[in-house]
């Protein structure tokens, strides 16, 4: 007779010999094993059409050089400092952000007045693609890390705010109702009933905002010019240095994966503690 | 305040707070008299100029050509993709690395190479550049969404005897349009950017060239109505992709209010 | 477990929560394979779900389609039936009618009372033209009084169609009220206890004929049946592999 566990399971394929819902012991082996493999196979057909003429390596350098030309790179002082600009910019960038994004989004969230008054030009200026703003930045701030900085700032500003204002918006009416018969205060409730349930909403706004902050200090030194790593990425564009540029755009993606995972982490963190996730108020 | 009187002075808000900005921009254009800052009424000028209609063929609509080849792309394969993914845990594994390096690495890092490997700043290289970033928030959506189906309507499917092709396309598909719908927003914005980025990196048509070319011959008029113009394109296509949505998924909509959460 | 359902009757499936009958069901359905034992449909194997059985879930709102309206919905099993579109809008339409919901056709599912979508889900099950029907406690998330509607139309619907009906439940009255023979499982590991055959009167009616003592008693018996299954310790055997075969 079929077992219990089927029954829960969704079932678009034939049951295996197998009983489901029992945690194989080489489970977790197994999928580190495909994952790693999986990089390790792009990487080998990378070094193939490379290395075989598929794609000439003028134009595409072979991985195992392109991999140490970054690990050259990783040796000089000249790289570790690029890096940290472009670290900088988007640090800063992101806690710009952050420090004009949360307040103005709980404002906007609690109080329905301001919410409707600036709907419309939110509406408006949100969509507006930060890299737009690239020339004004260049004739106005130079090519400075304050330009670096408002233009991620202005990028990453949007998205924290928007997520604030559902953040704070969501919060449980029931509990905030309970919080007043408690006899709690205005600033009160804010603090201990609808901040806490906003966390997880502004900790994903956090993830997307570090995000489009990272591409936007990247931009910001790529096509102005500001120290960091998009402007070395800029001059070996100009000097033809294909092998550099490679290197580069990869010291940049495994930048870009590390804040990702962080910040997704951060996130998940956040999302556990979330009030709904408790038991009672 | 009574009910009514707040939902009066909202909507007085609501039309007097942009009236306002503006008028306050227009003011201080005039007051600073910077060269970097015309005045707004000097922009709306240039861009009537510009735009309606006499350089709208000749770089608005490659712009748009390019932004919306390149998400329409995006599209086919984020979702070609996806189903079987979604459906796939080992594929799932597999395609992992990939996707979280691909849509970690900030695009612009890619454009020369772009240029390089493709040998050209044309349409094929602005299009499949954008198409390539756009995948993603579109393929992690559809995945999600492939995911969350209830399995008691692809049981039912079953049950019927409906088979695995037809069942994606009448069952899967618009179970998880939500879902992927959501994701699309997200790329359609993607699309504008990496479009505007990449025409102003190396291009020789297009609203982000023209933005380059007005800057580096310091005509402020134009290189602003092209920002007010990027900001007025994105702004339409995001209005254009709700208003189809708020079509194609109204039964979504009825459907949450009766089953929240 | 060794089962036997004849063409034509109407058996019910009762047993405590958790014995398995929805997966027994299922692997009647051929939706799951059972990992020992088989089911025959006319003599043969069922590998996977056969073209002549329908199912109809519990969980109505979950198998039915929130982005199509009704008509659709029930129009789905039909689209792979090689039959023509007038055909085919003309069993949709009967099979709407003859569920009572010949005026929602238009409206969407979720529109609907929870009544109504399990009808639809019938409806749909019957334009399909099964020859057996699986029905896995359909009526337990719809309240009393729909119930004795739903338990009709469904007697009515065996009547018309000549359909060989197999229903589980956990609701005894429902059980004894419908069936021809009613059979009782044991909890896990799940036998079957008795096959109690069911004599009452047809066509039956929800007052009078749940007045006569024929069903009272037959109730109390099934009742007496599952109350000692329910204290009753479990005593681990083997059991047999399983045989469900349906039909002569």
């Amino acid at each position: 007779m079929a077992t219990r566990g089927d029954v829960a399971t969704a079932v678009t394929t034939v049951e295996p010999r197998v009983q489901r819902g029992v945690r194989l012991p080489f489970e977790r082996l197994k999928v580190t094993l495909v994952f790693v493999g999986s990089i390790a196979a792009s990487l080998l057909l990378w070094e193939l059409v490379s290395k075989s003429g598929l794609i000439s390596e003028t134009d595409l350098p072979a991985m195992s050089t392109t991999f140490s030309k970054l690990w050259d790179f990783m040796h000089t002082h000249a790289f570790w400092t690029a890096f940290g600009q472009t670290v900088r910019g988007w640090a800063l960038g992101l806690a710009v952000a952050t420090v004009l994004a949360v307040p103005i989004g709980i404002f906007l969230g609690t109080n329905d007045f301001a919410a409707r008054a600036f709907r419309v030009p939110i509406e408006f200026l949100r969509p507006i693609p930060s890299a737009a703003l690239i020339p004004v930045l260049f004739l106005t701030l130079g090519t400075t890390l304050k330009s670096e900085v408002f233009l991620a700032a202005f990028g990453a500003f949007w998205p924290l705010l928007i997520q604030t204002m559902y953040g704070v918006h969501d919060v449980d009416p029931l509990a905030v109702d309970t919080a007043r018969a408690f006899g709690l205060g205005r600033y009160e409730r804010l603090w201990r009933i609808t901040l806490p349930g906003a966390v997880p909403y502004i900790a994903t706004g956090l993830r997307i905002a570090s995000t489009v902050s990272l591409i936007l200090a990247f931009t910001a030194e790529l096509f102005m010019g500001v120290p960091g790593l998009g402007q070395k990425v800029n001059e070996a564009s100009s000097y033809g240095l294909t092998e550099d540029l490679y290197a580069y755009a990869l010291a940049v993606g495994f930048l870009g994966v590390a804040i990702h995972l962080a910040m997704s982490a951060v996130e998940r963190r956040a999302l556990r503690w979330h009030p709904s996730q408790r038991s009672v108020l | 305040m009574s009910p009514r009187a707040q939902s009066a002075v909202k909507l007085g808000l609501e039309i007097a707070v942009p009236i306002g900005l503006l008028l306050a921009w227009q003011a201080w254009t005039v007051h600073a008299q910077s060269q970097y800052f015309p005045r707004l009424s000097t922009i709306l000028v240039q861009f009537r100029d510009m735009w309606l209609f006499s350089q709208f063929g000749e770089h608005v609509v490659p712009s748009l050509e390019r932004i919306l080849l390149g998400f329409g792309i995006a599209v086919v394969v984020g979702i070609a993709l996806g189903i079987p993914l979604g459906f796939s845990r080992w594929g799932r594994v597999a395609a992992m690395p990939h996707i979280e390096f691909w849509r970690a690495i900030p695009p612009p890092a890619l454009l020369p190479i772009s240029v390089v490997l493709l040998h050209s700043i044309g349409n094929v290289q602005k299009v499949s550049f954008i198409a390539f970033f756009c995948v993603f928030p579109i393929l992690l959506n559809t995945i999600d969404g492939v995911r969350g189906i209830d399995p008691t309507l692809i049981d039912t499917a079953r049950s019927y005897g409906i088979r695995r092709a037809a069942r994606i396309r009448r069952i899967v598909l618009p179970a998880a349009m939500p879902q992927i719908a959501a994701g699309m927003r997200i790329s359609l914005a993607l699309a504008v950017i990496i479009m505007v980025v990449s025409e102003y990196f190396s291009s020789t048509s297009g609203v982000g060239y023209v933005l380059l070319i007005s800057k580096n011959t310091f005509q402020m008029g134009p290189m602003w109505a092209a920002i007010v113009l990027i900001g007025v394109l994105g702004y339409l296509l995001g209005l254009a992709f709700a208003l189809a949505e708020r079509y194609f998924l109204a039964w979504h909509r009825g459907w949450r209010a009766v089953n929240p959460g | 477990m060794s089962l036997s359902v004849d063409d034509g009757e109407f058996l019910c499936v009762v047993g405590p929560s958790g014995c398995g009958k929805t997966t027994l069901l299922k692997c009647v359905a051929g939706l799951l394979r059972p990992t020992q034992g088989s089911v025959l449909l006319r003599g043969k194997p069922v590998t996977r779900p056969p073209e002549e059985m329908a199912l109809v879930f519990q969980e109505y709102s979950r198998s039915l389609m929130p982005w199509a309206s009704v008509a659709n919905n029930v129009l789905l099993p039909l689209r792979h039936k090689k039959l023509g579109r007038g055909e085919r809008k003309a069993l949709v339409r009967d099979s709407l009618e003859a569920v009572g919901l010949g005026a929602a056709s238009d409206r969407y599912p979720w529109q609907l009372s929870g009544g109504m979508q399990q009808r639809v889900a019938i409806a749909r099950a019957l334009a399909y033209q099964p020859s057996i029907l699986l029905m896995d406690e359909p009526f337990a998330s719809v309240d009393a009084q729909t119930r004795g509607d739903l338990e009709d139309l469904t007697l009515r619907v065996r009547e018309e169609y000549g359909i060989t009906i197999v229903f589980v439940t956990h609701d005894i009255d429902e059980s004894v009220y419908l069936a021809d023979r009613v059979v009782v499982l044991t909890h896990a590991p799940t036998e079957v206890k008795e096959i109690v055959g069911v004599a009452l009167p047809k066509p039956r009616d929800q007052i009078s004929t749940k007045e006569l003592p024929d069903f009272a008693h037959l109730r109390a018996h099934v009742y007496r049946l599952i109350k000692r299954e329910q204290v009753a310790a479990g005593e681990p055997e083997a059991g047999e592999p399983a045989t469900v075969t349906v039909g002569k």
